[in-house]
C-alpha cells in the first residue's frame, strides 16, 4: 500500500502539467497532432488514477485541448468528478472544463445537479462563485427548474460578490425555466436598490434585459428607474436604464414628456463643459474616462429622444441631437463617428427630416477608408431618400459600386441600391425607365452574389407597373441578346441569375417585342444550354411564348411561310434541350417540341393555328403578396384536420395498390394522343377552367377594389402608353443610360415647375375670379413631383377578407416570448417555485413558501377555493387599477426637484429661489415614491387619502378593513364570527390609531403595520390633525433609531435628517403620512423617542414649534392577519415545532364573539375554528413565526394558551392580549 | 436557433490567428469554433490599425444582429462578438479593463503569460463576464477578487506542487529555445484619442 503510494507520487512527478503540455506542443510543431494524440493517450491514463489532484491536472490540459479544437466531451465524466472534489483548486478546474464543453445535449449534465446545489450552499463564497460561474454557462431547463429557489436564495447573501452573480444568473433561470421570473421578481426588483453598486448593477442589467423584449409589463417601474438614473453615478446602469427607457417611451408618451427635459439638458451639460464633472469612483473602471462618458451619454440620449417620438412640439431637441451627432460624426475619431452615424440611423426612424440635412456628411462617409464606417453610411441613406435626391443619391452609390474593392463591400452596395430603390413600395421613383436602366447597369457588375436580387427586382417592376413594360421588354430583349457577356465567366455565375428574369418577361409580355423573332433566336443559341437548368427551364417555357406571339403576328400578316419558319426553327433547336440533364428542362423541352410538332402538322394542311397556340398563355398573371396563401382565413364549418375519407386500413391498401397502378396504365393509353380540339372545344375548355377557378377557394381571384377592375378589362388598350423617346438615349455612346436618365429628369423637372409656376398664376388670377376649382391638386411641397410616367403600381393581391395579423412576424422558439409575463399580479400559489421537502422547515422565512397550510387545504374545500379565486380575481383588478393610478399619479407631477443630478448644473437656482413654494412639489414626489414602496401592501393611493375627512374615527376603521384584505381569505375566515347567529350582540366601535402624542396645535395618532413580503420592514401610519388656528408647514418626523428599528429615510440623507411629511395642514384639517422603519429583530416590543417639529404659521407670524413623541412598536404590530384551516393548523400544532405558553384572565364581562373579535382586530388574529366558547386562532409575524392560539372563555375569565415557534415572541404576544383583555 | 446571450463570445488570438482564449457563451461545436476563430482572424487582420474598433458582418456567428468589437494590443487580438443591445464603447472599454486586469495579475502581462497560463486567463475573465453577461467593470474589485482566490488555493497547496516543477525545471535545460518575453508594453497605445481629454 504504501510502495503503490509512493509509485503513485513518482509517477505524478513525470505528468505533465500545463505549462509542459503547451511547450511540448510547441517543440513538436512539424507533428503536433501525433504529439497531441499521444498527450491524449496519457491523460486517458492520469483520468484512471485516484488521485484526484492527478484528474483536476488532466482535465486542466484537456481543457487546453479543447481551445485547440480537440473534442473533449468523453471526459464529461472525468470533469464532474473533479468538480466534486473538496478543494476550491480543483473544483475550479472543473468548472472551467464543465463551461467550456457542457451544452444541453450534455447527458451526463444531470449528475450536477446535487452537487451543484451543494456547492452553492457551500460556506465558502468562492465554492458557491465558482458554482455559479460555471451554472451560468451550462445551465439547463431541468438545472433552472431544479436550483431556481437555490439561487433566488443567493439574490440575499450576505456577501455582495455572490448577491451579484445570484443576480445575473437568474436571467439565466428565467430563459430555461420561464416560471421562476414571477416568483423571483419581488426579489429582483428589491435588488435595485441594494446598497452594493456592483448588485445594482447587476439587476439593473437583468431587468433592462428582460424589459427590452417584453416592455409592457415592466412600465411601473418607470418611477424606481427614472429616481436610478437621476441619481446613479455609475454609467454603465445609466446607460442600460437610458435603454430601457427609449423601449418604455413608446408606450407611454407621457413618459417621454417627464424625460425630455432633463435629458435635453443632460445633453446641454455634457456638450457644453469640458468633461461632466460629480461623484467618481476611483480608478477607472465601471466609471469611463471624460470623453467616452461624453459620448456615450450623448449617444444614449439622442437615442433616447429619438425614440420618445409622437411629441410634436421637441423638435428643438432633436434638432440639438443632431447638430452634437454631426461634431461626432466630424471627429477624427473614427469610434466616434461609427456611433455617432449608428445613433443617427436611430433617430432618422422617427425624425427623417432632420437628418436627411446632414445628407452631404453622410455621403462624404461613403468615401471613407473604414468599412465598417461606409456600411452605417448606406444604412443611413436608405431612410435618407427622397423623390427628390433619390437619383443622385443612386448615381452617387453607383460609383461607389464602379470603385469599390472586395465583393462584400460591392455586395452590400448592390443591395442597399436596390432596397434603397424598392423601399415602400417604390414609393421614391419617379421614373421607373431609369430604375430599369440602373437594374440593367448593376448586371455588368462582376462576382456579386445578388444576381438573384436584381432579377426579383426586374420581374417585380415589369409586373407591377403596367406602363414600363413595353420598355423593360426592349431592354430585357437587349440583355438576352447580349447574354453571353452577361454569362460568359465562371465568375459571373450569380449575375446570369437576371437571364432568368430576362427571358421571364420577355416571354410573358412579348406583345411588346418590336423584334420577337430575333429575341426567339437570342433565346435558342446553343450557348443557352450551359446556363443553370431553372434558367434554361424558364427559356424553354416562354420560347413557346414568344413563339405563340410571332404566329400570331406572321398569320394576320398572312405571311404562312414566315409562320412555318418559325415553326422549324423550334423544331430544330428544340432538341438540345431534350438532351438536357436537368430533368425540368427535358421534361418541358419534350413536351413542347411533341407540341410545335402538331402545330407543324397543322400549319402543312393550311389550318390557321395562332388563335389556339396563344390560348395556351391566355390570361394576366397577378402579382400575389408573399403571405398571402397563409392568410387565406379556413371558411367556417371546415376541419382542415378531418378524414375526407376514411383512411383504408393497412392490409387494404397493399391489396389495392397494383390494381390502381394497372388501372391507371391503361387508361393512359385508351386516352387520345393528341386532342384535334377546335375552337369551340377550347372555348368551352377555357370557360369551364374559369367556372373551375370561380368555384375553386384556393384560386387566388382578384378583388373588387376599383384598381382591379381596372386592371381586370380585356386587353392591353387601357394601360396608359408612355411616349418614350428610346432613341435619345440609347445612342448616346459612353454614358450610362441611367445618368441620361438623371439628366432628362432634370429637365423635366424644370420644366414641371415652370409649368407648375405658369398654373399658379393661372390659378390666382382664377381664384381671384372666385373659380377654384383644382385648388386641392397642387401642394406647394417639394417633395410633390409628378412622376415621368403615369405609373399604376398595381399592389400585391391578398385574399379576400385576409385577416389582418403580424403574427407571422413572431418567431414561435423566441424565448422571451414565454417571458412576457404579467409581473403586477399577485402570485398565485401554484407558481411557487419547486423546493426540495426537507427544506421547508429551515427556510420558512423566506415569503415564497409561506402559504404552506393554504395548499394543502386548498383541494379539500373546492368550494371556499373557487370563493377565494373570485375574491383575488378582485384583488388583482384593484391592485392592477391602482398600479396604474400610482404611475399616472407620477408621471401626472414634473416635480422640479425630482432630478437632483440635474440639479447640479443650474447650481441650487432653483433651491434657494423658492423657499416656499417648493414644498408642495417636492411632497408629491415624496408621496409618489411612498406610494410606490407600499404597492406590495396595498394601501389606497395616496391622493384618494388627500381627501379631507370630518369623521376620523370611521376613516382608520375603513382603512384597516382595506388593509385587511392582504390576506386574500380573511374576511372569510373572519365571516363565521361575525355572521354568527348566536350573538347578535352589536360591535363596539374598534380603532387600531392609538395616540401617538398631542399638544395645543397638533395631535398624531398612529398604526403600526406589516406585510408578509417585507420580513423586515412595517409601515408606521400617522394621523396629524391640526387642532389649532394656525397654518402647519414644513413638518419633519424624525425618530432616534435603535440598533434593532431604524427609521428609512431618503437615500442621501443621515439618520440626523428627519423625513419631511408631504402635505402642510390648514386649521382643523387631519392628514395621514406614512413612515417605513426596518426592523431587525420582532420578538420584543420597543419604543423609539422621537420629535415632529413644524412650523406655525397664522396672522401674527409663524413659530418653530415642536412635539415629542415616543413610538410604541408592539409585538403585536409585528402580526399580519393570516387565514389558516383548520386541519393545516391541526398539522402545525401536531409538529412539535412551537413552544408553549399561556396567560388567564379574570373578570371579563364581555359575551365570547365580541371578545373574539376584539383579539381579531387589535392583535390581528383570525379565527381557525370555534366551538361554543373555545376558538382556535392563528396569526403569522412578518418574518413568518406561527401563532397558535386557544381560547377558552370560563365564568368570566378567559384562558389563552399560545403556541409560537419563538418563545419570547410568544409570551411578550401574550402579556399585551392581556392588557386588552383586562379592559373587556 | 435563438440567441440569448448578450456577448456571443470572446476570443484572444495572436497576430497570426493562433488562439489564446476561445470562450464561447454559445454552444458550438469544437470545429466550428475554430471556423470562426479563423474567420474572425481574417476579419480583423485586414483592417489597419487607425481605423474603427467595430466589425459588422461576420458570418459564422449571428448575423446582423451581432458586431464584432476588437482591440489590437501588440501581438494579440481581442474580440467581443456583443448582440445589438451592448453598448459599443461600453464593450471597448471593457476590454481595456479586461487587458488592464490581466496587466495587474501577471505584472506586466505578455503573449507568453496567456500561452502558459490560459486557465488563470480564464479565471480572470470570469470575474469580468458571466454566462455572456457582463459581471464587473471595477477593477480594483475583480483584482481583490482573483488575489482571494489565488491566496485560497494557495493555502490549498495549488495544484502543481514542488515535484512538478523540479521536473519542468530540468525539461527546461533541453529546450533549444525559450520564447521570448514579448511585451505588449504601453497598454493605451491604442486609444490616444479617447485619453487625451482625461
Amino acid at each position: 500500500m504504501a510502495l503503490k503510494m509512493v509509485k503513485g507520487s513518482i509517477d505524478r512527478m513525470f505528468d505533465k502539467n500545463l505549462q509542459d503540455l503547451v511547450r511540448g506542443i510547441r517543440n513538436h510543431k512539424e507533428d503536433e497532432a501525433k504529439y497531441i494524440s499521444q498527450c491524449i493517450d496519457e491523460i486517458k491514463q492520469e483520468l484512471k488514477q485516484d488521485n484526484i489532484a492527478v484528474k483536476a491536472n488532466a482535465v486542466c490540459k484537456l481543457t487546453y485541448l479543447q481551445m485547440l479544437g480537440y473534442d473533449i466531451s468523453w471526459a464529461a465524466f472525468n470533469i464532474i468528478e473533479v468538480m466534486s472534489a473538496s478543494k476550491f483548486t480543483f473544483k475550479r478546474i472543473g468548472y472551467l472544463a464543465a463551461s467550456q464543453c457542457f451544452h444541453e445535449g450534455t447527458d451526463v449534465i444531470m449528475l450536477t445537479t446535487n452537487q451543484i446545489r451543494k456547492d452553492l450552499s457551500s460556506p465558502s463564497q468562492y465554492d458557491t462563485g465558482v458554482a455559479l460561474t460555471g451554472l451560468s454557462c451550462f445551465v439547463t431547463p431541468d438545472l433552472a427548474r431544479d436550483l431556481a429557489n437555490d439561487i433566488m436564495t443567493l439574490m440575499s447573501h450576505t456577501k455582495p460578490y455572490i448577491r451579484k452573480k445570484a443576480v445575473l444568473i437568474m436571467y439565466k433561470v428565467f430563459l430555461k425555466y420561464p416560471e421562476s421570473l414571477r416568483p423571483a421578481f419581488p426579489r429582483l426588483k428589491e435588488k435595485l436598490e441594494d446598497p452594493d453598486p456592483g448588485v445594482q448593477s447587476a439587476a439593473v442589467n437583468v431587468i433592462c434585459e428582460l424589459a427590452r423584449r417584453n416592455p409592457k409589463n415592466y412600465l411601473s417601474l418607470a418611477p424606481l428607474f427614472f429616481k436610478l438614473m437621476t441619481s446613479s453615478t455609475n454609467n454603465w446602469v445609466l446607460i442600460k436604464i437610458i435603454k430601457l427607457f427609449g423601449a418604455l417611451t413608446p408606450l407611454e408618451p407621457r413618459l417621454g414628456k417627464k424625460l425630455i427635459e432633463p435629458l435635453t439638458n443632460l445633453i446641454h451639460r455634457v456638450a457644453h463643459g469640458p468633461a461632466p464633472t460629480g461623484p467618481r469612483v476611483p480608478g477607472r473602471c465601471g466609471l469611463l474616462p471624460g470623453p467616452i462618458t461624453w459620448a456615450l451619454t450623448q449617444w444614449s440620449v439622442s437615442v433616447l429622444i429619438s425614440l420618445s417620438s409622437g411629441m410634436p412640439n421637441h423638435s428643438a431637441s432633436i434638432q440639438l441631437c443632431v447638430q452634437k451627432l454631426r461634431i461626432l460624426i466630424e471627429d477624427s475619431d473614427q469610434n466616434l463617428k461609427y456611433l455617432g452615424l449608428l445613433a443617427m440611423s436611430k433617430i432618422l426612424r422617427t425624425h427623417p427630416k432632420s437628418v436627411q440635412a446632414h445628407k452631404d456628411l453622410v455621403l462624404q462617409c461613403l468615401d471613407d477608408k473604414d468599412e465598417s464606417i461606409r456600411l452605417r453610411a448606406l444604412d443611413l441613406l436608405y431612410g435618407m431618400v427622397s423623390k427628390k435626391n433619390l437619383m443622385e443619391i443612386v448615381k452617387k452609390l453607383m460609383t461607389h459600386v464602379d470603385k469599390a474593392e472586395g465583393t462584400t463591400y460591392r455586395d452590400e452596395l448592390l443591395t442597399k441600391i436596390i432596397d434603397i430603390c424598392s423601399q415602400s413600395n417604390y414609393q421614391h421613383i419617379t421614373n421607373f425607365e431609369w430604375y430599369i436602366s440602373i437594374l440593367v447597369e448593376l448586371t455588368r457588375l462582376e462576382g456579386t452574389r445578388h444576381g438573384h436580387l436584381i432579377a426579383a427586382q426586374m420581374l417585380d417592376v415589369a409586373i407591377r407597373v403596367k406602363a414600363i413594360r413595353r420598355f423593360a421588354v426592349a431592354q430585357m430583349s437587349a440583355l438576352l441578346d447580349s447574354a453571353h457577356l452577361v454569362a460568359s465567366s465562371p465568375q459571373r455565375s450569380g449575375i446570369c441569375e437576371v437571364l432568368y428574369a430576362a427571358a421571364w418577361i420577355c416571354g410573358e409580355f412579348s406583345e411588346h417585342l418590336q423584334e420577337p423573332q430575333q429575341t426567339l433566336e437570342a433565346m435558342l443559341r446553343p450557348k443557352v444550354t450551359t446556363l443553370p437548368g431553372h434558367i434554361q427551364a424558364v427559356y424553354v417555357q416562354n420560347v413557346v411564348k414568344l413563339y405563340a406571339a410571332i404566329l400570331q403576328q406572321k398569320e394576320q400578316a398572312a405571311d404562312t411561310s414566315a409562320a412555318q419558319e418559325v415553326t422549324q426553327l423550334l423544331v430544330e433547336r428544340l432538341p438540345q434541350f431534350v438532351q438536357s440533364a436537368d430533368l425540368e428542362v427535358q421534361e418541358r423541352a419534350s413536351c413542347i417540341l411533341q407540341l410545335v410538332k402538331h402545330v407543324q402538322k397543322l400549319q402543312a394542311k393550311d389550318v390557321p393555328v395562332a388563335e389556339e397556340v396563344s390560348a395556351l398563355f391566355a390570361g394576366e398573371l397577378n402579382p400575389v403578396a408573399p403571405k398571402a396563401q397563409k392568410k387565406v382565413p379556413v371558411p367556417e364549418g371546415l376541419d382542415l384536420d378531418a378524414w375526407i375519407n376514411e383512411p383504408l386500413s393497412d392490409s387494404e391498401s397493399e391489396d389495392e395498390k397494383p390494381k390502381a397502378m394497372f388501372q391507371d396504365e391503361e387508361q393512359r393509353h385508351t386516352k387520345p394522343r393528341a386532342p384535334e380540339a377546335d375552337e369551340q372545344e377550347l372555348a368551352r375548355r377555357r370557360e369551364a377552367r374559369r367556372q373551375e377557378q370561380a368555384n375553386n377557394p384556393f384560386y387566388i381571384k382578384s378583388s373588387p377594389s376599383p384598381q382591379k377592375r381596372y386592371q381586370d378589362a380585356p386587353g392591353v388598350e387601357h394601360i396608359p402608353v408612355v411616349q418614350i423617346d428610346l432613341s435619345v438615349p440609347l445612342k448616346v455612346p459612353g454614358m450610362p443610360l441611367s445618368d441620361q436618365y438623371v439628366k432628362l429628369e432634370e429637365e423635366r423637372r424644370h420644366r414641371q415647375r415652370l409649368e407648375k409656376d405658369k398654373r399658379k398664376k393661372k390659378k390666382r388670377e382664377r381664384e381671384r375670379r372666385g373659380t377654384r376649382r383644382h385648388s386641392s391638386l397642387h401642394t406647394e411641397s417639394d417633395e410633390d413631383i409628378a412622376p415621368a410616367q403615369r405609373v399604376d403600381i398595381v399592389t400585391e393581391e391578398m385574399p379576400e377578407n385576409a385577416l389582418p395579423s403580424d403574427e407571422d412576424d413572431k418567431d414561435p422558439n423566441d424565448p422571451y416570448r414565454a417571458l412576457d409575463i404579467d409581473l403586477d399580479k399577485p402570485l398565485a400559489d401554484s407558481e411557487k417555485l419547486p423546493v426540495q421537502k426537507h427544506r421547508n422547515a429551515e427556510t420558512s422565512k423566506s415569503p415564497e413558501k409561506e402559504d404552506v397550510p393554504l395548499v394543502e387545504k386548498k383541494s379539500k374545500k373546492p368550494k371556499k377555493k373557487e370563493k377565494k379565486h373570485k375574491e383575488k380575481e378582485r384583488e388583482k383588478k384593484k391592485k392592477e387599477v391602482e398600479k396604474g393610478e400610482d404611475l399616472d399619479f407620477w408621471l401626472s407631477t414634473t416635480p422640479p426637484a425630482a432630478t437632483p443630478a440635474l440639479e447640479e448644473l443650474e447650481v441650487n437656482t432653483t433651491v434657494t429661489v423658492l423657499k416656499e413654494g417648493q414644498e408642495e412639489p417636492r411632497g408629491e414626489e415624496q408621496d409618489a415614491e411612498e406610494d410606490r414602496e407600499q404597492d406590495l401592501e396595498k394601501k389606497p393611493s395616496k391622493h384618494k387619502k388627500k381627501k379631507h375627512k370630518k369623521d376620523k374615527e370611521e376613516r382608520p376603521k375603513d382603512k384597516r378593513k382595506s388593509k385587511k384584505k392582504v390576506p386574500p381569505a380573511d374576511e372569510e375566515a373572519a365571516e363565521p364570527v361575525e355572521n354568527g347567529t348566536l350573538e347578535e350582540e352589536p360591535l363596539p366601535p374598534m380603532s387600531s390609531y392609538i395616540l401617538l402624542a398631542e399638544n395645543s396645535y397638533i395631535k398624531m395618532t398612529y398604526d403600526v403595520q406589516g406585510s408578509l413580503q417585507k420580513d423586515s420592514q412595517v409601515t408606521v401610519s400617522v394621523v396629524l390633525e391640526n387642532q389649532s388656528d394656525s397654518f402647519l408647514k414644513s413638518m419633519e418626523l424624525n425618530v432616534l433609531d435603535s440598533l434593532n428599528a431604524r427609521l428609512a429615510r431618503p437615500e442621501g440623507s443621515s439618520v440626523h435628517d428627519g423625513v419631511p411629511v408631504p402635505f402642510q395642514l390648514p386649521p382643523g384639517i387631519s392628514n395621514e403620512a406614512q413612515f417605513v422603519f426596518t426592523i431587525q429583530s420582532i420578538v420584543m416590543a420597543q419604543k423609539l423617542k422621537g420629535t415632529l417639529s413644524f412650523i406655525a404659521k397664522n396672522d401674527e407670524g409663524s413659530t418653530h414649534e415642536k412635539l415629542d413623541f415616543k413610538l410604541h412598536f408592539t409585538c403585536t404590530s409585528y402580526l399580519v392577519t393570516t387565514p389558516c384551516y383548520s386541519d393545516a393548523f391541526a398539522k402545525l400544532l401536531e409538529s412539535g415545532d412551537l413552544s408553549m405558553s399561556s396567560i388567564k384572565v379574570d373578570g371579563i364581562s364581555m359575551s365570547f364573539h365580541n371578545l373574539l373579535a376584539k383579539i381579531c382586530f387589535h392583535h390581528r388574529f383570525s379565527v381557525v375554528e370555534r366551538v361554543d366558547s373555545c376558538a382556535s386562532m392563528y396569526s403569522r409575524s412578518i418574518q413568518g413565526h406561527h401563532v397558535c392560539l386557544l381560547v377558552k372563555k370560563g365564568e368570566k375569565s378567559v384562558s389563552v394558551d399560545g403556541k409560537c415557534s419563538d418563545p419570547t415572541l410568544l409570551s411578550n404576544l401574550l402579556e399585551e392580549m392581556k392588557e386588552t383583555l383586562a379592559t373587556c | 436557433a435563438w440567441r440569448a446571450k448578450k456577448i456571443q463570445a470572446i476570443l484572444v488570438f495572436n497576430n497570426h490567428g493562433k488562439p489564446r482564449l476561445v470562450r464561447f457563451y454559445q454552444r458550438f461545436p469544437e470545429e466550428i469554433q475554430q471556423q470562426i476563430v479563423r474567420e474572425t482572424f481574417h476579419l480583423v487582420l485586414k483592417r489597419d490599425d487607425n481605423i474603427c474598433n467595430f466589425l459588422e458582418g461576420g458570418s459564422l456567428i449571428g448575423g446582423s444582429d451581432y458586431k464584432l468589437i476588437y482591440r489590437h494590443y501588440a501581438t494579440l487580438y481581442f474580440v467581443f462578438c456583443v448582440d445589438s443591445s451592448e453598448s459599443e464603447l461600453g464593450i471597448l472599454d471593457l476590454i481595456q479593463v479586461f487587458v488592464e486586469t490581466l496587466d495587474k495579475c501577471f505584472e506586466n502581462v505578455c503573449e507568453l503569460d496567456l500561452i502558459f497560463h490560459m486557465d488563470k486567463v480564464h479565471y480572470i475573465l470570469q470575474e469580468v463576464v458571466m454566462g455572456g453577461m457582463v459581471l464587473e467593470t471595477n477593477m480594483n474589485e475583480i483584482v481583490a477578487q482573483i488575489e482571494a482566490q489565488n491566496r485560497l488555493e494557495k493555502s490549498e497547496g495549488g495544484l502543481s506542487a514542488a515535484p512538478a516543477r523540479a521536473v519542468s525545471a530540468v525539461k527546461n535545460i533541453n529546450l533549444p529555445e525559450m520564447p521570448r518575453n514579448i511585451n505588449i508594453g504601453d497598454l493605451n497605445i491604442k486609444v490616444p484619442n479617447l485619453s487625451q481629454f482625461v
